[in-house]
């Protein structure tokens, strides 16, 4: 057949994306980060020359935002896991950073997912304002505790994740009876055309005073970790209140634009925001989710999925065994 | 006659979503704006602090030496070494060094930070008009919300 050089092709982009990926980070880990508690120490951090670090952050940052696009996940939860396992910043600054990021990555996006009706505000006014006034509390949790803590949390929170990559399914259109009351009394529903059918879909939603609790949750470790929560948003749209996957992940990315900036305004009142660092990884993550997304035409995702998996289970594994104190394979 | 009557619905409720997406659509354009303002305001400071257009506070190769602290020796060591400020800077300090390359960068996350609040602020007069009371104080909480994060009361630490 002659599809065997053009799987081939398929396949190899992601693996040549992965290990350039890894690349980087194994040589930073083993070569800056000496010791299992790595701290780069101020004359190490002063022996390169000042324009290295955001260098290598937007390179790493340019190929982590091709991944996420790819993967189907935000810049925000590899991001956090792998800068501050890998990277010789501080917890505090790379949540904040990691806020910065996913918050410019949602405002970037949404208004194109407004206006193309994908994204509803309807939807997302309610859970926005439970999931930011979370962040905020989440956010003041995370930068009051020690940092080998919030470090330990943050590797199970990881590995948690990749246990609901692993196991959540995904409804392309869940089937709803009936919306509940309160989502009719708020008339959370709309209509949006499927480009692929050019089939006008009307969706509601149920089970939305339990999503909406569920949302304290989500702005918590959003605000506590610094990570973008579309991997808690989309399940809790789509699998439990009903909505489209579509209108899932839509509202979800719009939904961290408000979410984060609550948390995101802590963190920079705290002065947890280094110039230097968020402005290189801002853009190296837009651009390299704007190439991802021309990338993702040929691409295999579920094999990109994988790959997220695995830089997950790995930089999870590294911020648990850090914030444990205990030795790592790296 | 019933297929009549659903497709007579279904042309209200069209019409009943469409008017609700008109604060949509306006939330919609005030996030673009102010979020290609807020990017173009900061890609520009950086390109100033960079290029050593604009002094900064913190000379651009002494940075590396002090983010692997934790935020609050950052901030004394910083506030020891460069700034001699009374109190390290948190919270809206930054407003009063301007002056300085890398402080410039905040005006362009602070956009970034404040444009969802305008966005709420503009939709309210839209969601009174329609007299959508839940939503008008809904999107209320929120900027209340959003702007006392901004605010800096909210201090915390380790």
């Amino acid at each position: 057949m002659r599809t065997g050089p053009l799987l081939s092709v398929k396949l190899g982009a992601p693996l040549l994306m992965l290990s350039i990926l890894l690349a980087p980070l194994a040589a930073l880990a083993a070569n800056e980060a000496p010791a299992a508690n790595e701290v780069l120490t101020s004359a190490a951090a002063g022996a390169v020359e000042w324009w290295v670090w955001p260098l290598v952050l937007l390179v790493v940052t340019f190929l982590m935002g091709i991944v996420a696009v790819l993967g189907g996940v935000g810049g925000g939860v590899l991001f956090v896991p792998i800068i501050s396992g890998f990277f010789p910043f501080h917890l505090d600054f790379v949540r904040g950073c990691g806020l910065l990021v996913a918050l410019s990555g949602a405002l970037a996006a949404g208004p194109g997912l407004l206006k193309a009706n994908l994204a509803s505000l309807r939807l997302a006014i309610p859970s926005a304002l439970i999931a930011s006034t979370c962040a905020i509390v989440g956010a003041m949790v995370g930068l009051a505790l020690p940092t080998h803590i919030i470090q330990t949390a943050l590797g199970a929170t990881i590995l948690g994740i990749v246990v609901l990559m692993l196991l959540a399914k995904k409804s392309e259109m869940p089937e709803v009876r009936r919306a509940d009351s309160l989502s009719s009394a708020l008339r959370i529903c709309g209509i949006y055309t499927e480009e692929s059918t050019g089939e006008r879909i009307n969706w509601k939603i149920h089970r939305t005073p339990i999503g909406m609790t569920l949302f304290i949750a989500v702005g918590v470790m959003a605000g506590m970790f610094g990570l973008g929560a579309g991997w808690a948003n989309v399940p809790v749209l789509n699998l439990l209140m009903g909505a489209p996957l579509k209108i899932s992940v839509a509202t979800s990315k719009f939904l961290l634009s408000i979410t984060d900036t609550s948390a995101a305004w802590i963190y920079l009142n705290q002065g947890c925001v280094i110039p230097m660092m968020v402005v290189p990884s801002l853009v190296g993550i837009m651009l390299g989710s704007f190439i991802g997304v021309r990338i993702l035409r040929v691409a295999k995702p579920a094999f990109v999925r994988w790959i997220v998996i695995v830089l997950l289970l790995f930089a999870g594994a590294k911020a648990l065994t850090k914030g444990l104190g205990l030795p790592f394979i790296v | 006659m019933s297929e009549e009557f659903v497709g007579r619905d279904l042309m209200n409720l069209e019409a009943k979503i469409e008017e609700a997406q008109s604060e949509q659509l306006l939330y919609a354009r005030v996030l673009e704006i102010g979020m290609y303002i807020g990017l173009v305001v900061l890609f520009i400071t950086f390109g100033v602090y960079v290029s050593g257009i604009m002094a900064p506070a913190v000379p651009l190769d002494q940075v590396a030496s002090y983010w692997h602290l934790g935020v609050h020796d950052y901030l004394e060591i910083v506030n020891q070494n460069h700034l001699q400020l009374a109190h390290p800077p948190t919270g809206w300090a930054w407003l009063t060094m301007l002056g300085k390359g890398d402080f410039l960068n905040f005006i362009g996350i602070a956009i970034l930070g404040g444009v969802t609040i305008i966005c709420y602020l503009a939709i309210i007069p839209t969601l009174l008009r329609k007299k959508d009371n839940a939503y008008v104080a809904m999107a209320l909480l929120e900027v209340i919300v959003l702007s006392l994060a901004a605010s800096g009361i909210l201090a915390v630490g380790h």
